[in-house]
């Protein structure tokens, strides 16, 4: 059996990829995890040990084909296993994001109709008995953690180690059934359904199948070279397909290991100490990581900072083409050589990164210093475009052809095209099988020949074969003057600056723009801590005048290099409030992977943006917000409004 | 019901034991002044107490009597059924009575670990000698103390600040490294004083959950003092209620709640 399973025909399934992993890579390590201060780790012969004794134990629970099993936690090697143990019970994985609050959880459980639930410790647990009323088909609960859980009802809720107890215990009993199960799983049949995070609208159960992950995985695998010794840090949401590709997907398909952080708090330390070779960040996470860095370098004795400056000089000029293999002099490569001793290499250690051979990001556009200052310290950081239907994958940059301003090439089996409105299109093996129960936005998103519509806006660089997105399409718009309203653009700009967390820009169908800006609360803090000035809330710092101050010449900066591009000349921020609150996704301002929703926030601030535009100095304002736990209050405040100096727009305005 | 000796069980399912720690006329002076008036009560296993009353009641004096601090000028204290003689403050932590303090006492320049691992002193047992070699008995038991204490700093989920010096902390982690230490000791009693002095209401509503979690899952008995009456009536299952050195009212929440005397010394009586 193991025979027909090693070569690539017989691999047309998780679990199947998963058997020739114990066999193949029987001792190489495949999950570690970090408890209790140490790291405990798994080879791969015992990780199938541990997954089949949970899909017995499942099988033994009742868990039939075609059921649905959702998982909620944070990434843990166990609940991986709980979607690899569901796949061999021929039932299908259903990971959600374990910040959802109860309501949105009782939406997508009761969508696909969730009969068992992997529930990762109390909090999740709680959540789902919360709204268990409102889920007939819902039947057992399986969690992870029993703290604080010893004394819950227990007529619909088993611990983890009693069904993988049953499963070892009833093993002679069920194990044909297993395999049978397995057996029948080929490369059409569903491998995991995910949730999209739903910009619009109510979430989707995107559904992919074996062929859509094993294909995807293998090529992309090939693409980057990833080898069967590398290392990855899971620390995104389990529910995001990125993850499930990067941790299930491709981890099983090079066998190599997933380590998954102590709890999220730790998760800059665990990636130190791990130190993983392939690793993805949504590019807050960079942003997040180097205002870490220039604030520790602020406070760094002026010895440090200047051989800090002088050194990060050097790496922007001749980092990036020592990292793409172009020319670069002796006496550079010196200096070089010499900063990476000094700076880059114990930056690196401290960030994490030494280790990195292929890093990405992907998500949101990255802002093109952000992205330079990684390269330039040698770390192979390139971009990647890619959605949830496609599987991931549907552009990347090649190593060696890596830029801040375009998504990369095609990747291997990806057809692209772009429509008449700019709207990009792609086919390829990952294309989804269907949104689950909703065969309209299915025939919305693929046509009938399998084109997908990405909803971005974009063009292919004719000399280099690049993509670049500008914008989503339904958010480029028009301003009243008929030029180009492209607020994604404008927004990262503005998030370049580490003390702006969150843009976001409005002037479609406006005479000018105008914009809301959330301060990086770290940032922010820390300046005003070094310069002594005292706030007692976030709203207090954030309507500071000083900040106040801080952020216009932001603002007017980003006009100045808004300006000299003509096409967008006419995004430059004319007016802009510092917002009392942080955007959250608790009260729906963003989703659970951390984009804006403009609708959203249009409705929410209406009172906000009018007074943006009839010419008022102030606005008093109450938002209700949304606490972790669900209750809900109000915050009442007094905005400022401040105008930002524009700069005369280009020519091609004039002449219209 | 409270009277049932062998103990009962809780409408939450727990269990409530027999009556482990006993005050019987306790009389504790400062020279002339009277801080603790004829007061008697009782703990039982597994329960969570509360001495609640106004500043300057002598609760805190309570719970150094009961920690053996101070020796009462009248009456007795009975431990596990016996009357306890004057001890040492190790003597009493082998007893298995471990206690966090209203002003935090950690060691700030070590790390989180070093001073939780402080608490699992009681249960180090090789001498200088094996402690010097390191090698052999001394590190199996640093192993296993290490083991207990990363337990601990889990179920506190303190694990992202394992290796801070406790001086960069916050306040109210810095409280939960203290209960972390009190609990490394593995007590059988743990007293807690003031354990939400100062804090905002979220890091109440943490602690107050990791107290309830420590009685559940470790089925510590807990003696705590408290000023935030709200904390004290959610949590705990008896109250003490003081006020000028007396007992003025004993019960559970909801008896105390309505007890007049409580009310008054609460709201402000003029004293006769």
């Amino acid at each position: 059996m193991t025979k027909t399973l090693e070569g690539a025909e017989g691999l047309r399934s998780v679990p199947a990829l998963l058997h020739r992993n114990a066999t193949q890579f029987a001792d190489a390590p495949a999950y570690r995890e970090k408890e209790f201060g140490i790291w405990q780790s798994w080879t791969w012969s015992q990780a199938l040990e541990e997954i089949e004794a949970l899909a017995l134990g499942m099988i033994d629970l009742g868990v039939a084909e075609g059921d649905f099993v959702a998982v909620i936690g944070r990434n843990r090697p166990r609940l991986y296993w709980a979607m690899m143990s569901a796949q061999m019970c021929g039932a299908i994985p259903v990971p959600l994001y374990n910040d959802a609050a109860a309501e949105e959880m009782a939406y997508t459980l009761g969508h696909c109709g969730a009969k068992y639930v992997v529930a990762g410790d109390q909090e999740q647990v709680d959540k789902v008995m919360e709204i268990q009323d409102q889920l007939p088909q819902f039947e057992e609960m399986i969690y992870l953690d029993p703290r604080g859980l010893r004394k819950y009802d227990h007529e619909k809720l088993r611990s983890y180690e009693q069904i993988q107890y049953n499963g070892r215990a009833k093993r002679e009993m069920l194990v044909a059934e297993m395999n049978a199960r397995i057996a029948k799983l080929d490369y059409d049949s569903t491998a995991v359904m995910l949730y999209t995070s739903g910009t619009t609208g109510n979430p989707k159960g995107v559904v992919l199948s074996n062929r859509n992950v094993i294909e995807t995985s293998r090529t992309s695998s090939e693409f980057d070279g990833l080898r069967q010794t590398d290392d990855i840090l899971a620390y995104l949401p389990m529910a995001w397909v990125g993850d499930f590709i990067f941790s299930v997907g491709q981890a099983l398909w090079t066998g190599y290991c997933t380590n998954c952080p102590e709890s999220p708090e730790t998760m800059m330390t665990d990636l130190r100490e791990i130190g993983p070779t392939y690793y993805f960040a949504p590019p807050r996470v960079f942003e997040n990581q180097l205002t870490n860095v220039m604030i520790r370098m602020e406070d760094a004795s002026p010895l440090k900072k200047r051989m800090f400056d002088h050194f990060m000089a050097h790496a922007r000029k001749v980092g990036p083409d020592l990292l793409d293999g172009k020319p670069v002099g002796l006496m550079d490569r010196l200096k070089y050589k010499l900063g990476d001793l000094l700076v880059y290499g114990p930056l690196k250690n401290t960030l994490g990164f030494t280790r990195v051979r292929v890093g990405y990001t992907a998500g949101e556009a990255i802002g093109p210093e952000i992205f330079d200052f990684y390269r330039s310290l040698g770390i192979n950081l390139k971009q990647l475009y890619g959605q949830t239907e496609a599987t991931v994958y549907i552009t990347a940059q090649p190593d060696g052809q890596v830029r801040s301003d375009t998504v990369g090439v095609v990747c291997p089996g990806v057809e692209l095209k772009i429509n008449d409105t700019g709207e990009v299109y792609y086919r390829s093996p990952g294309v989804f099988v269907e949104y689950y129960k909703n065969p309209e936005s299915t025939a919305d998103t693929k046509d009938a020949e399998g084109w997908v519509a990405t909803g971005d806006a974009g063009f292919i660089e004719p000399d280099t074969g690049h993509l670049r997105i500008i914008d989503r399409a339904k958010d480029v718009g028009k301003m009243a003057d008929g030029s180009l309203f492209a607020p994604k653009y404008v927004e990262n700009k503005l998030k370049f600056y580490p003390n702006i967390l969150e843009a976001v820009v409005f002037g479609n169908g406006r005479d000018e723009c105008t914009a809301f800006i959330n301060i990086d609360l770290t940032a922010v803090s820390n300046w005003a801590e070094r310069n002594n000035i005292a706030y007692a809330s976030y709203q207090e710092l954030a309507g500071h005048p000083q900040v106040l101050a801080t952020i216009q010449n932001h603002v007017e900066e980003v006009n100045r290099s808004v300006a000299e591009d003509e096409m967008l000349s006419g995004c430059q921020v004319h007016r802009f409030v510092v917002l009392h609150k942080e955007l959250d996704a608790d009260d729906g301002e963003l989703t659970r992977t951390r984009k804006v929703r403009r609708k959203k926030i249009e409705e929410k601030f209406h009172d906000i943006i009018t007074a943006l535009y009839d010419g008022s100095e102030q606005i008093s304002t109450v938002t209700e917000v949304t606490y972790e736990d669900g209750r809900k209050g109000a915050i009442k405040a007094t905005l400022e409004i401040r105008h930002a100096m524009v700069q005369p727009v280009a020519t091609r305005m004039a002449a219209e | 019901m409270l009277d049932q000796a062998e103990g009962y069980t809780t409408a939450d399912g727990r269990r409530i034991g027999p009556v482990v720690m006993e005050m019987k006329n306790i009389t504790l002076r400062f020279g002339g002044v009277e801080a603790i008036k004829d007061i008697s009560f009782d703990i039982r296993e597994g329960e969570i107490r509360a001495i609640i009353g106004p500043n300057g009641a002598g609760k805190s004096s309570m719970l150094n009597v009961i920690s053996g601090f101070y020796v009462p000028q009248e009456g007795q204290v009975f431990y596990q059924g016996q009357p306890r003689p004057p001890m040492k403050p190790f003597q009493v932590a082998r007893q298995g009575i471990a206690r966090t303090f209203q002003n935090i006492a950690l060691f700030e320049g070590m790390s989180v670990l070093d001073n939780v691992m402080t608490g699992r002193l009681t249960h180090m047992q090789t001498g200088l000698f094996w402690q010097s070699m390191w090698k052999g008995k001394a590190e199996q038991e640093e192993t296993a103390n290490r083991e207990v204490a990363e337990k601990i700093i889990d179920f506190l989920e303190i694990q992202a600040i394992r290796k801070t010096p406790v001086a960069r902390l916050p306040y109210g982690l810095k409280k939960r490294v203290e209960l972390a230490r009190a609990l490394a000791a593995e007590p059988s009693l743990l007293l807690l004083d003031e354990p939400m002095a100062g804090m905002n209401v979220e890091e109440k509503e943490d602690m107050s959950r990791f107290i309830l979690d420590v009685n559940d899952e470790f089925g510590t008995t807990i003696a705590l003092i408290e000023h935030d009456m709200g904390v004290v009536m959610d949590l705990s299952d008896r109250v003490v209620v003081m006020d000028y050195g007396k007992k003025i009212g004993d019960g559970t929440p909801d008896e105390v709640r309505n007890n007049q005397d409580v009310i008054d010394a609460y709201l402000g009586v003029a004293h006769d």
